[in-house]
């Protein structure tokens, strides 16, 4: 590549050159939100980058420590907005831990199986967007078709379409709806040709594979200091998936395997979160053939509304604990936990300290895409600005997530 | 699912000794307490040993815990991909809060450093490019500290936040609503 550009500079002293600085973004279509980039570049080349995040910034972390932990689900649904459940699930699952307590096995199945079809629609998204920023349009158009049965999912679940804040702490909301499971099973059926069409789409399409095979290509080592996670780690050839490694709910009784690529390239990148979607789906169908029938909320009635309502109309003291709950929430014991999870995007933790009162006295969201960003100007091989676009297409930062 | 070999405690209390502090397990997660002068040396020696390889920086978050005394705390959550141990680390500071960056050792505490001196106003000493990086350049505060009001100070802009000191900057104070 350094050879390349070399030649194409022009020689000698007889043009009269200089660094021209070029901003892109805030308002512009291939940083994937509010990103703005501040370029110095020397022609086409780019010789520094500094990206301006902030735009966003929602004081998500702020917010949350003046609002109970119930009332903290709709904020965590708004960081990585295109997949809600798994934000939703890494929170629940945070409190729970400080809690001492466990979701019941019916409620974990829903959890996992809601968490992997975000999963398939966040990927989806860049399947379809990484084409788009280089200039193929038609996937876009295709991935939304998928998307929007996604959406429907969800919404038959959930009565929402985006921000769901489904889980609570120690269950989910309700129980699945009558007629899901038959609606789940034909997406299950239909959506492995559709990711077959994707990449008969692209994966021989000269153009794409030109401008993503060999560019912006991360060393492991360079990928495990800059702190990557998720696909983007392991299109780098480091075998780490926190469902696998650290299983949480019922993750330890399903069967998949963790997609790695050796190259760590933008193409490598992308190709893992294809992959990555077969997975999903296996899970799906093995998270439909396990699921107990049983309660979908835990039975305590200090924590979660009871299931069955007509206790609360019936005795002083449930009616007592449902008012108490619903105005003031519960009390967490003093303590500090980290809990972390497999978002789609990588690594999404919470770290939380309690006070012991029902409000948390500090709340920190390790967000996957704000690290993962930051990597845009470690890859030093994507030199030419419009590899830049490449690299941070398939890097997949969600700029909602990088702000917070 | 196999059972993992815990961490052995003992190398590290050996290697540090009276420095460090070993505050227990905490939701499975092993918890030191570091001063700030030793955290560079701390995190080197847990990234380089062959034994325990924390080589994964997950996390870097600074705490404020107004009205106790000593104020700030920065805590550093590592974590090993050879072993698939987690570790806390957490360093004590006074006010006004300062620490050395270990930008030196993981590249990627960079932002959560930038991060922490914007929202807490902690202090990196060694960081390359310690600027604000949510709120923008001029901005005064540190807005995740306990003290500063949710909804930001009062002035033109803001006709809803809290009585408070006035913005010094003199082009907040009055500049006209468009």
């Amino acid at each position: 590549m350094t050879e390349v550009t070399e030649l194409m500079k022009p020689e000698g002293e007889a043009l009269n050159t200089k660094e021209v600085l070029l901003n892109l973004g805030p308002q512009h279509p291939s940083t994937h939100g509010v990103l703005r980039l501040v370029l110095e570049l020397d022609g086409e080349y780019v010789e520094r980058v500094d990206p301006h995040v902030g735009y966003l910034h929602r004081g998500t972390e702020k917010l949350a420590e003046s609002f109970t932990y119930t009332q903290i689900f709709p904020l965590t649904d708004r960081l990585d907005y295109l997949c809600p459940p798994s934000n939703n699930l890494a929170f629940a699952l945070a409190v729970e831990k400080l809690l001492g307590i466990e979701a019941p096995i019916r409620a974990q199945y829903i959890r996992v199986l809601m968490a992997e079809l975000a999963r398939i629609s966040g990927h989806l998204l860049i399947t379809g967007a990484l084409p788009m920023d280089l200039g193929a349009m038609t996937a876009l158009l295709y991935v939304m078709r998928e998307r929007e049965m996604i959406m429907d999912l969800l919404e038959m679940i959930t009565g929402a379409r985006m921000h769901t804040s489904f889980c609570r702490v120690g269950g989910v909301r309700e129980d699945l709806p009558d007629g899901f499971l038959p609606k789940i099973r034909e997406f299950c059926d239909i959506f492995p040709s559709r990711i077959r069409d994707y990449e008969r789409l692209l994966e021989n399409n000269r153009v794409f594979l030109n401008r993503t095979e060999g560019i912006g290509v991360i060393s492991a080592e360079d990928a495990i200091d800059l702190g990557l996670s998720g696909p983007n780690l392991r299109a780098s050839g480091v075998d780490w998936d926190i469902r696998r490694d650290e299983p949480y709910e019922i993750y330890d009784r399903l069967d998949f395997n963790v997609i790695t690529r050796d190259e760590g390239d933008c193409y490598a990148r992308w190709r893992c979160r294809v992959d990555e979607m077969r997975e999903s789906i296996r899970i799906i169908e093995q998270c439909i053939a396990q699921m107990p029938e049983g309660p979908f909320q835990i039975d305590m009635p200090t924590i979660a509304f009871p299931v069955d309502k007509e206790r609360v109309h019936c005795s002083m003291e449930a009616l007592i604990q449902h008012f108490d709950l619903s105005a003031y929430g519960f009390n967490v014991p003093p303590g500090e936990v980290y809990s972390a999870i497999e978002a789609p995007k990588g690594e999404l933790g919470f770290y939380i300290i309690s006070d012991g009162s029902p409000k948390p006295f500090r709340m920190k969201v390790r967000a996957p895409s704000f690290v993962n960003l930051q990597a845009l100007f470690g890859v030093t091989n994507a030199r030419y600005l419009a590899d830049m676009i490449a690299v941070l297409g398939s890097l997949d930062p969600v700029m909602a997530e990088v702000d917070k | 699912m196999s059972v993992e070999p815990s961490l052995n405690r003992a190398p590290i209390m050996e290697r540090f000794g009276e420095a460090i502090e070993d505050l227990g397990t905490a939701h499975g997660i092993e918890v030191f307490a570091v001063p700030p002068e030793k955290i560079v040396e701390f995190c080197r020696f847990l990234k380089e040993d062959p034994a325990l390889k924390f080589n994964f920086l997950s996390d870097i978050c600074g705490v404020d815990h107004y009205p106790e005394t000593p104020r700030y705390e920065a805590v550093y959550h590592l974590y090993s991909l050879p072993n698939k141990w987690r570790i806390r680390i957490k360093c004590r500071l006074g006010d006004p809060p300062e620490v050395p960056s270990v930008t030196g050792v993981w590249r990627t505490a960079n932002w959560h450093e930038r991060e922490a001196w914007d929202m807490y106003g902690i202090r990196f000493t060694g960081h390359p490019d310690l600027r604000r990086i949510y709120m923008w350049e001029g901005f005064e505060g540190f807005p995740q500290r306990k003290d500063f009001p949710l909804r930001g100070y009062k002035d033109k802009l803001n006709p809803f936040g809290a009585e408070g000191p006035p913005p010094t900057q003199p082009d907040l104070a009055t500049r006209e609503i468009p």
